[in-house]
């Protein structure tokens, strides 16, 4: 690894040399980020406790729970299910969830004849105020790849196979459009409580990579 | 750009092998190099489309070769060396030789949790009516801009029809190139699985992308 007086290798100059990732340089990346955030704080670019306020919110607060009571709303309450799949984002806004990332947000249904499968080819949009800032492996060269020419084969890793009848649409996120999949509501589970079906909503479910828990699985 | 992160149909990348649990950043570095991001972003100089780009420009043998947030890493220091933002010489110290240039505004921790709950609509005023309808069958341009797009090469020369209609939205080609929105109308065109993948393809299934009407052609 190019190594240069201050311990950091920077990306801006780097040439190839992509051994930075090992995890014997892992303290060497950390300090060069605080470096990095010192110097732009020190020019009264940034303030350090936005980065924090950031992270914690990402962390702590904005996540795919958010996601799941939206769903099991849906489930629920036959109106608010209309309301979502007619313009999602009042509907969404109902719950507080808004911003970044969620600015033009659409619904997709899940039924036994379809299902919505959301991927960025390009890079990895998502929708944040429902689901958070998305996993590893949603922005990764594998899912990227694969999702728009193989889903069948994606989804077996994921250990969900399909009726050969449904069909796949895979949305893959080119604009500003951000897309929540509505998956279908599990067997067993008429008369639960919004609180308890939220319950089996997993964030995968919501990106059409996973099914819900079934009834049975209830927590 | 035919850069490296257009990756829809690409083989050889394996499995996407996602596990069971993951934190929301793998590492604290992670954390601050996207809230840093996010905090710079807030300067004002540059939007989300320069940002895009400025990662699609990283080598793609290093963009391939490196993890997600390094990415964000290589893209935001390029950001502000073009800007003026800082020196390569202050980027390898980590200390300050001249002072900032004056930010539009700075993100304080105060205000992120507001600002992040208040979206920022990419949808404008249309400048002229749109020219397709819903059902009509289109053809994505064959086009090869050595620029910021979001045409992904998989679906250039491909046949779809147009499902829905999202407005018109600020265009990335044109706000990345030279700043300008120029707002573009916006539609979600689905291809047959078949159309674009030929045998690899599955008959019934689809894929579905936000496609700006300059990218577009009546098929």
């Amino acid at each position: 690894m190019h190594e240069d007086e201050h311990g950091g290798h920077h990306p801006a100059h780097s040439h190839g040399d992509h051994t930075h990732q090992a995890g014997s340089h892992l303290e060497g990346v950390e300090l060069q980020v605080r470096a990095l955030e010192t110097l732009l704080t020190e020019k009264g670019y940034i303030d350090p406790a936005a980065v924090d306020a950031l992270i914690d919110a990402f962390e702590n607060r904005i996540g795919p729970r958010n996601g799941a009571r939206v769903v099991a709303r849906a489930w629920a309450n036959p109106e608010y299910r209309k309301k979502l799949f007619d313009d999602a984002i009042p509907a969404i806004a109902e719950f507080g969830f808004s911003g970044w990332q969620g600015e033009h947000m659409t619904a997709l249904e899940n039924t036994p004849e379809t299902h919505n499968m959301v991927v960025c080819t390009l890079c990895s949009c998502y929708p944040w105020p429902v689901l958070g800032l998305p996993p590893a492996w949603y922005k990764s060269p594998p899912y990227r790849s694969r999702a728009v020419i193989d889903p069948r084969g994606v989804l077996a890793e994921f250990g969900v196979t399909l009726p050969e009848t449904t069909r796949i649409r895979v949305w893959d996120s080119t604009a500003e459009i951000r897309y929540l999949v509505v998956p279908m509501r599990p067997a067993g589970t008429e008369g639960w409580s919004e609180k308890r079906l939220a319950e089996l909503v997993t964030r995968d479910s919501m990106i059409g990579t996973g099914l819900p828990l079934s009834a049975e699985a209830s927590p | 750009m035919n850069g490296p992160h257009d990756l829809g149909g690409a083989h050889g990348f394996g499995p996407v092998a996602p596990p069971r649990e993951e934190p929301v950043f793998h590492h604290p570095w992670e954390g601050r190099v996207f809230a840093i991001n996010k905090a710079a972003g807030a300067m004002g100089f540059w939007h989300i489309d320069k940002s895009r780009h400025a990662k699609e420009r990283i080598p793609p043998a290093e963009y391939l070769a490196s993890s997600y947030y390094w990415n964000w890493l290589a893209g935001l220091e390029r950001l502000l060396l073009e800007h003026g933002l800082v020196t390569q010489t202050e980027l390898e110290t980590g200390r300050m030789r001249e002072p900032g240039k004056k930010p539009r505004q700075v993100l304080r921790g105060a205000d992120v949790a507001g600002v992040l709950r208040t979206p920022y609509s990419y949808e404008r005023e249309a400048a002229a009516p749109r020219r397709f309808a819903v059902g009509e069958q289109v053809r994505a341009r064959v086009m090869h801009p050595t620029g910021h797009t979001r045409l992904p090469r998989y679906v250039r020369g491909r046949t779809g029809e147009v499902i829905g209609i999202r407005g018109c939205h600020v265009f990335p080609d044109s706000h990345c190139a030279t700043d300008d929105e120029d707002p573009q109308w916006l539609y979600s065109v689905a291809f047959r699985s078949t159309e674009l993948w030929g045998p690899q393809g599955r008959a019934g299934d689809q894929v579905i992308l936000d496609l700006f009407e300059p990218y577009l052609e009546r098929a």
